[in-house]
C-alpha cells in the first residue's frame, strides 16, 4: 500500500478530531478577526467566534455561499495582507462573475501535500513521470497536480492541455507513468492514440488521475480499456484549494477526503440540516488549515454522501461518494431534476459510447430534451430498423432513469465537440 | 458462398456522401453495387466493393463506423416476370427479405439482385433448388 502521510491518512478518529478541533478554532478566529464579511456574519447571528470547543461545534456556524465570494470580488474575502499572498487562481466563471482565490506559502504547501497524497494513492512514487495535461493558468488543475508531483519527489511533466498528437508523442517518448487530466480529455487522447495506430500496451502508462468534472463508473471502465490503465478520480474546487480535496484509493470506491485540511459535511439541500452517513445531500467544506481564504461551511452545490470507517486500503479518513454532479449542472426539464451524469450512466449500461450532448429547448411552452449520441461498433447496423430500435431502447431507458422523455438521435462518430478541458455536455437553448 | 456488404451510418448533411465516396476512390476500391436507405435524420450507405477489407480500413481511418454483413447475390434473366418468379421462390421457401437492390450484369440478358434475408443459408438453398443461380464474391468482383 502506497500511503504518502500514514500518520494522518491512517490515524484514528480521536487523533483526527483533535487536529480538526484545534484547526477549526484557529480558522474561525482568523476569519472573524481579518475578514469583514465574517465579522459581520458572526455578529449578526450572535455567534461567539471564541466559543468553539470541538469540531462538532461546526454545525452552529453559518454557511458561506458562492455569492458571498462574488460580492467580495476580487480580494475581499482574503484573511491576510497582500504581502503574504504568493499565488492567485480564479475559477472559469462560466456562470456569472469568476471567483478569485488566494494562497499563502502555507496554503500552497497544504495543497501540494493534498495532491501528493492523491498521486501516491494512485500508485505514484518518486520513480514516476507524472504527465500533467490539465490546463496551466488561472485554472487550478495544472499547477495543483504539478506541485503534488514535485512534493512526492516524482517528475512533474507540465504538458498542459491541447496539441493532442504531441501529448501522445510525449507519452511514447518519455514513457510517462501516470497521466492527469479531465476524464473527457483522457477519452480524446485515447481516441487519438487509436487513430495514430498506437496500442496502449506499447506505452508505460499505468494509471490516470482524472477530475475537474463529474464522471461515472461506466466512463471509468471505458477509459481504462481505451488507455490500458487504472483510472483514479480526484475531486476539488478552487474555492477550497483546487484538485486534491479528495481522491480515489486502490479500492476505487468513494474518495478519501483530506479532512485534516478540508472538513466535510453533507447537508440536506433544502433544510441545510446535516444528514447521516450514506445519505446524499450537498457537500459543504470548511478550510480548517488555510490562511488566505479560510472559508467556513462553504456550500459546494455538489451532490454526494459521506462514509466514515476504515477503508480496505487501510486509510481511515472519511470517504465521499463520487459526486453525482454539481447542482449547478442540474437541468430542470418540465419540473424534473435531470443530471447529465444520469444520462451518461444509462449510456454506458446499454453499450453506447460516452460521447453525448444534451440539447434542451422550449417548443410551444414545453421543454424538449434531445440526447445526441455517437454511433459505435455496438450500435451500427445495415438496417434502419436496428438503428431505430437502438434509439428507442435508449429512449425508454432514459425515460425510466430520468422520469422525463428525451428524444435520442444517433450521430456519426467524432461529430460531437471534443474538449481539452472540461467537457460541454449540455446546450440549453431555452430563453426564459 | 455469400457476399460481403459494407454498411456505413451517414448523417444527412450536404457533402457527406461526396466525402465518403472520395475516400473509397482514393483507396483504389471499385464499387460494384450500392444502395442508400434514407430516413429523416440519417442514411445507411450499403456497398458491394471489389476490395472490402481495404475499403473498411480506409473508411475507419476516416473515423466512420462500418459494419460488414454477409448478403446473398442472385442472378436472374433480364426479362419480364423473372424477378417475380425469384421472389415467389423465396417467399414459398419461407425466406423473409429485409431489403434488396438490383443492377444489370455485364453478361448480356442477366440482372443481379443483392438480398438481405433472415437466413442466408436457407435462401441460397431455396434459390438453387428453384433453379436460380447465386453468385460468390469472385463472380461479382470480376463481372
Amino acid at each position: 500500500m502506497n500511503v504518502f502521510t500514514p500518520e494522518i491518512e491512517c490515524a484514528d478518529r480521536e487523533t483526527l478530531e483533535a487536529i480538526q478541533t484545534e484547526r477549526l478554532k484557529a480558522t474561525v478566529k482568523r476569519a472573524y478577526e481579518n475578514v469583514p464579511f465574517y465579522k459581520k456574519q458572526f455578529d449578526d447571528a450572535g455567534i461567539n467566534p471564541y466559543g468553539i470547543t470541538s469540531i462538532h461545534d461546526i454545525t452552529k456556524l453559518p454557511y458561506t455561499n458562492k455569492q458571498d465570494l462574488r460580492d467580495n470580488y476580487p480580494f475581499g474575502m482574503f484573511a491576510v495582507p497582500k504581502s503574504e499572498i504568493i499565488r492567485i487562481h480564479a475559477s472559469s466563471g462560466t456562470t456569472g462573475k469568476q471567483t478569485v482565490v488566494g494562497y499563502t506559502q502555507r496554503d500552497i504547501d497544504i495543497w501540494a501535500e493534498s495532491t501528493a497524497r492523491a498521486i501516491a494513492a494512485a500508485g505514484g512514487t518518486k520513480e514516476d513521470i507524472i504527465h500533467i495535461s490539465y490546463g496551466y493558468g488561472l485554472f487550478t488543475g495544472g499547477l495543483g497536480l504539478h506541485y503534488g508531483a514535485e512534493k512526492l519527489g516524482a517528475v512533474a511533466l507540465p504538458v498542459s492541455s491541447g496539441n493532442t498528437n504531441r501529448q501522445v508523442q510525449l507519452l511514447q517518448d518519455f514513457g510517462s507513468d501516470i497521466i492527469c487530466c479531465t476524464p473527457s480529455y483522457a477519452m480524446f487522447i485515447g481516441e487519438t492514440m487509436k487513430d495514430m495506430g498506437i496500442s496502449p500496451e506499447s506505452l508505460s502508462l499505468r494509471a490516470g488521475i482524472f477530475g475537474a468534472e463529474p464522471w461515472t463508473d461506466g466512463m471509468r471502465i471505458e477509459i481504462e480499456k481505451l488507455l490500458g490503465i487504472k483510472a483514479y478520480d480526484i475531486y476539488g474546487l478552487s474555492e477550497i484549494t483546487g484538485p486534491g480535496v479528495s481522491y480515489d484509493c486502490s479500492c476505487q470506491k468513494h474518495l478519501h477526503v483530506n479532512e485534516d485540511y478540508f472538513y466535510p459535511e453533507v447537508v440536506d439541500i433544502d433544510t441545510g440540516e446535516p444528514v447521516e452517513d450514506g445519505v446524499y445531500g450537498e457537500l459543504v467544506f470548511t478550510c480548517i488549515g488555510k490562511e488566505a481564504l479560510p472559508l467556513i461551511r462553504y456550500r459546494t452545490h455538489d451532490i454526494s454522501a459521506l462514509y466514515h470507517g476504515k477503508c480496505e486500503c487501510g486509510r481511515t479518513t472519511v470517504r465521499m461518494a463520487k459526486p453525482r454532479g454539481r447542482s449547478d449542472d442540474m437541468l430542470i426539464i418540465r419540473g424534473v431534476n435531470v443530471f447529465p451524469s444520469q444520462v451518461e450512466y444509462t449510456l454506458t449500461q446499454l453499450g453506447f459510447g460516452t460521447n453525448y450532448l444534451i440539447i434542451v429547448d422550449r417548443k410551444n411552452n414545453l421543454d424538449c430534451m434531445e440526447v445526441k449520441v455517437e454511433i459505435n461498433e455496438n450500435t451500427v447496423s445495415d438496417t434502419v430498423r436496428d438503428i431505430e430500435r437502438a434509439e428507442k431502447v435508449l429512449e425508454n431507458a432514459l425515460q425510466s432513469m430520468l422520469n422525463v422523455h428525451a428524444k435520442v438521435s444517433l450521430v456519426e462518430p467524432k461529430t460531437l465537440p471534443r474538449s481539452e478541458g472540461k467537457a460541454k455536455r449540455v446546450i440549453d437553448n431555452r430563453k426564459l | 458462398m455469400f457476399v460481403k456488404q459494407l454498411s456505413i451510418f451517414v448523417q444527412n448533411q450536404s457533402g457527406r456522401l461526396s466525402e465518403i465516396a472520395g475516400v473509397i476512390a482514393k483507396a483504389g476500391v471499385d464499387i460494384r453495387a450500392l444502395s442508400i436507405a434514407d430516413t429523416t435524420n440519417f442514411g445507411i450507405l450499403r456497398l458491394i466493393v471489389d476490395k472490402p477489407d481495404e475499403a473498411v480500413k480506409a473508411l475507419k481511418e476516416m473515423g466512420l463506423t462500418v459494419k460488414l454483413t454477409e448478403v446473398v447475390a442472385m442472378e436472374v434473366d433480364d426479362r419480364p416476370g423473372a424477378f417475380a418468379e425469384a421472389i415467389k421462390t423465396l417467399s414459398d421457401g419461407g425466406v423473409s427479405v429485409e431489403y434488396l437492390y438490383a443492377f444489370l450484369s455485364r453478361a448480356p440478358g442477366k440482372a443481379r439482385v443483392i438480398l438481405r434475408v433472415d437466413d442466408n443459408a436457407k435462401a441460397e438453398k431455396v434459390l438453387n433448388s428453384g433453379g436460380i443461380t447465386t453468385l460468390n464474391e469472385k463472380d461479382l468482383y470480376l463481372m
